[in-house]
């Protein structure tokens, strides 16, 4: 592939930042020096573009020292890697971590999402617009940050070659125009404690989440050593007999998906675990990581033990920093102590919600734009680089361990008949006691929000911006996955936002109508024109105050209508739920 | 006696139902190969029969009995028992939804009268969404082969795949952005002469909408001079090299203005090379010049 490059060369720093991954270049071919012996013989070919997968890691090293990806960066991380520019610049534009304009080294973001929302991140967002100027320079507006439990949350970083990140809870105006002035940072968001433990949460606290030992001293990789004794097929069979449905949002049996893999002919085998949690609400990935980080790993190795896997990736959202140190140092410790038998490579995200979806993530680990994939064919047979790809969900291999010490038979003694085992909700907005709550499934919403302490209930948002409404009638629903279906609702990702009376839900509905306008991929047209037509159409409904709204109504119906029927993936699928069941049940527009 | 060819494994057919008529097609036919033997006339706008389908349109959609979504029929392949309906309600539904939403936001103007015929059948309104936000934009001419005009761009992905690995493997073009903001570009948005570019002019064949159009077109549409009812198309093989592409000349006034290949064409499929797309000028050469 001739590569043409006309942008001009990378500064001395932005090639040590690409060096700092890839080594120094070995010759002109691949951006180096020219050499006498570059004239006569060409370098490249397959093995220099089978590292296209680096592409995303090189432009997080560029972010991270320059705090922007130039031209000439871009140009010469494609010629280390073999990328042709036009492709590259598809896939740095498509990523809402990297900038292409020089904003300087500070980057404050400020979460306006749902929860944070009811917390009052609209005035913080207000007051730095009045004085520090509209986002877009040093500050951002962020989808959900993934820290709702300390809401209103921001994420602070600042590039160079030591680049700093911060995440930060219950943030003041004050504290953000401070961070913005050039001041210190506050410290990092408090990690309050899981409110409601179960069995799968019951370490957290118990030992210190750096340190391997500590981990063997609670029961560590006794579930593993576990597997092995019993062997990959009755791993296999415990699973399928838990019943154990999967904990990212889509609910597959996860024991028939591990089945496919073990069986796939085709090789290497991959594990993906995605750790990409960002469905607004959610947070209970980002706990599970940072608290019990070991888990998280021992599940990999027990379903890479059980499925034939070869190897291993976690994918994280950047927006958890703690998480992924945390992760990095679990695989690094359980390695070096001879506990795993397999490599796995943590790979960080790059601030797009659409590459939790298992197939857009694949093509993110793979270097390129988080399109989703069509299915047929699964990634159970072709998946990451092409082959059999077993992709689970934080939480869905954390409950492997208890799954395989105590046997389905005792995993499916709590729960209802057709949703096993407990499942960890995170609970925010409205309530007394924001946080992680484990609960069996089947408690009653009411129950929870108990728990939590919610009072003059407006409404919950179930499942994320992918959910929807529940109205104060219908909390008496039981949580489990046939519960919430039976009311035309969805435990999703297990998010629960409380709205109490004085909440303002056109603007959480146009937030939301925001949200996935924003992080539609872009690819299919149901979604890419459909979500930008949404959010129009709801401002417009919403500006005209009781205005003849019903021909507006009526596109909106049809607009959801083709999202759920012709787009590619579940985020133009369910697109317009939350909106739909917002007009619809909570009657939003009639108020 | 000869050594024996291998001639690969014999497919076999597989029989589905499709608005309740049984069909059998080889195996590895899409859903639309089977709707085209039929005769059932399915909307495309992201397929092409030399490019790899991409489903992304999703205009070709049908309703599969199984299926929670319907599926593109361009790309799903075709498995023994499927029952697939083509023009149910919900299918109805999805195309015109499409085509609607595609009309709102692109200038569809120059579209074939196929698209218009399917706009017609399932009573696309597009104007039905009111002020919204459309793709306008002017158009970029930076050469004097070809010039793009986005503003009619429905982002079919057909130009991207055809600069790279389906056809010229050039990549100087391809999508960037998200969302409604999706878009197709050269790195940073650089002009053709500084990109990767080579001018083949690939991409121009396989546009669906106008977007991508030869300079000639364009200066003449915009000089009111562009009439195809007075335009004859002769065929002839490519003067320049030996590999022997097959070339339709478009003339209007004794003048060449647009050059292409027939996709079914067995040397090109549809695919040429700068100098058979665009090095017609020394015909046109005329004494005493």
């Amino acid at each position: 592939m001739d590569i043409r490059t006309t942008g001009g060369p990378a500064t001395a720093e932005e090639m040590a930042a690409v060096d700092s991954l890839l080594g120094p270049a070995d010759s002109l071919w691949s951006g180096g020096e020219r050499r006498p012996a570059d004239d006569h013989v060409a370098y490249g070919g397959r093995s220099r573009r089978s590292q296209r997968h680096l592409l995303l890691p090189v432009l997080h090293a560029i972010q991270d020292r320059i705090g922007w990806v130039s031209r000439g960066a871009l140009e010469y991380a494609c010629r280390r890697l073999s990328i042709p520019p036009a492709e590259a610049f598809g896939v740095v534009s498509f990523y809402a971590r990297f900038a292409l304009h020089d904003r300087g080294p500070l980057a404050l973001h400020v979460c306006d999402d749902v929860a944070c929302k009811c917390a009052g991140a609209d005035e913080i967002c207000a007051r730095l617009e009045s004085t520090v100027g509209p986002a877009g320079g040093a500050w951002h507006r962020s989808a959900c940050l993934g820290l709702c439990d300390v809401a209103p949350a921001a994420l602070v970083e600042r590039s160079g070659a030591a680049h700093e990140e911060r995440q930060l809870g219950s943030i003041t105006f004050e504290e953000a125009d401070g961070i913005l002035r050039g001041g210190a940072w506050p410290r990092e968001a408090a990690r309050p404690m899981p409110r409601q433990r179960g069995r799968m949460l019951r370490r957290i606290g118990e030992y210190d989440p750096d340190s391997l030992d500590g981990y063997l001293s609670v029961g560590g990789f006794e579930a593993l050593a576990r597997a092995r004794d019993v062997g990959a097929e009755a791993v296999i069979r415990e699973v399928t007999d838990a019943r154990l449905l999967g904990r990212g949002g889509a609910a597959f049996p996860t024991g028939r998906k591990w089945e496919s893999v073990a069986k796939a002919v085709a090789r290497p085998h991959y594990l993906v675990c995605n750790a990409d949690e960002s469905e607004p609400g959610t947070f209970k990935d980002r706990v599970l990581m940072e608290s019990d980080p070991f888990a998280v790993v021992e599940g990999m190795a027990i379903a890479a033990f059980a499925t034939g896997c070869d190897k291993g990736f976690v994918y994280i959202r950047t927006e958890y920093p703690l998480a992924r140190k945390r992760i990095e140092n679990a695989i690094a410790q359980t390695s070096a102590r001879g506990l795993l038998d397999i490599d796995i490579e943590v790979r960080r995200g790059a601030g797009v919600y659409i590459c939790g979806e298992e197939t857009a993530l694949f093509n993110s680990i793979e270097g390129k734009r988080g399109e989703p994939r069509n299915k047929p064919p699964f990634p159970v047979e072709v998946g990451l680089f092409g082959k059999p790809t077993l992709p689970n969900n934080v939480e869905t291999l954390v409950n492997m361990l208890d799954i395989v010490v105590g046997g389905g038979a005792a995993f499916v003694s709590i729960g209802t008949k057709d949703s096993s085992g407990t499942r960890q909700f995170c609970v925010s907005g409205d309530v007394e006691r924001p946080g992680l709550y484990e609960v069996a499934m089947g408690t009653p919403l009411r129950a929870l929000l108990d728990m939590a302490g919610s009072h003059k209930l407006q409404a919950v948002l179930l499942g994320g911006a992918a959910g929807s409404f529940l109205t104060p009638e219908q909390v008496d629903v039981p949580l489990s996955f046939e519960g919430t279906r039976a009311i035309g609702a969805t435990l999703g990702s297990g998010a629960v936002i409380v709205f109490g009376e004085t909440a303002d839900m056109k603007q959480v509905l146009l937030r939301i109508a925001r949200f996935f306008r924003d992080e539609s991929c872009g690819q299919c047209v149901p979604c890419r024109v459909g979500t930008k037509r949404q959010e129009e159409i709801l401002e417009r409904m919403l500006a005209s105050h009781g205005g003849d709204s019903r021909a507006d109504v009526m596109l909106l119906s049809d607009i959801a209508q083709a999202m759920r029927d012709a787009s590619i993936c579940g985020l133009g699928q369910t697109a317009a739920s939350a909106i739909a069941s917002g007009l619809t049940q909570l009657k939003v527009l009639n108020g | 006696m000869a050594d024996a060819v291998f001639v690969g494994m014999p497919k076999r057919m597989v029989g589905l139902s499709i608005d309740g008529r049984d069909v059998e097609v080889v195996e590895g036919s899409t859903i639309l190969d089977a709707c085209r033997r039929m005769a059932i006339d399915t909307p495309t706008l992201c397929q092409l029969d030399n490019l790899t389908p991409i489903n992304v349109c999703r205009v070709c959609v049908v309703e599969l009995e199984g299926s929670r979504v319907l599926v593109p029929a361009c790309s799903r392949k075709v498995e023994a028992g499927m029952k697939v309906r083509t023009d149910s309600k919900r299918v109805r539904h999805s195309r015109r939804l499409v085509l609607e939403l595609l009309g709102s936001s692109v200038d569809m103007s120059l579209c074939s009268p196929e698209v218009r015929g399917w706009m017609a059948r399932y009573g696309a309104e597009p104007d039905r969404f009111g002020a919204v936000a459309t793709v306008a934009q002017p158009v970029k001419v930076d050469n004097d082969l070809y010039v793009r005009d986005y503003s009619r761009c429905i982002l079919c992905y057909k130009c991207v795949e055809a600069c790279g690995v389906d056809a010229q493997n050039t990549f100087a073009i391809g999508v960037a952005g998200r969302g409604f903001d999706a878009h197709i570009s050269t790195e940073f948005d650089v002009g053709l002469p500084d990109s990767a570019c080579v001018y083949c002019g690939n991409c121009i064949g396989v546009c669906p909408t106008g977007a991508l159009m030869f300079k000639s077109e364009h200066d003449m549409r915009a000089a009111g001079t562009w009439d195809e009812s007075a335009q004859n198309v002769t065929e002839t093989v490519c003067p320049y090299c030996g590999v022997g592409c097959m070339l339709e000349l478009h003339v209007q006034d004794n003048t060449i203005v647009k050059v292409t290949s027939p996709l079914d064409h067995s040397v090109t499929a549809g695919h040429l090379c700068v100098k058979g797309r665009f090095g017609f000028e020394f015909v046109q050469r005329r004494r005493g010049e």
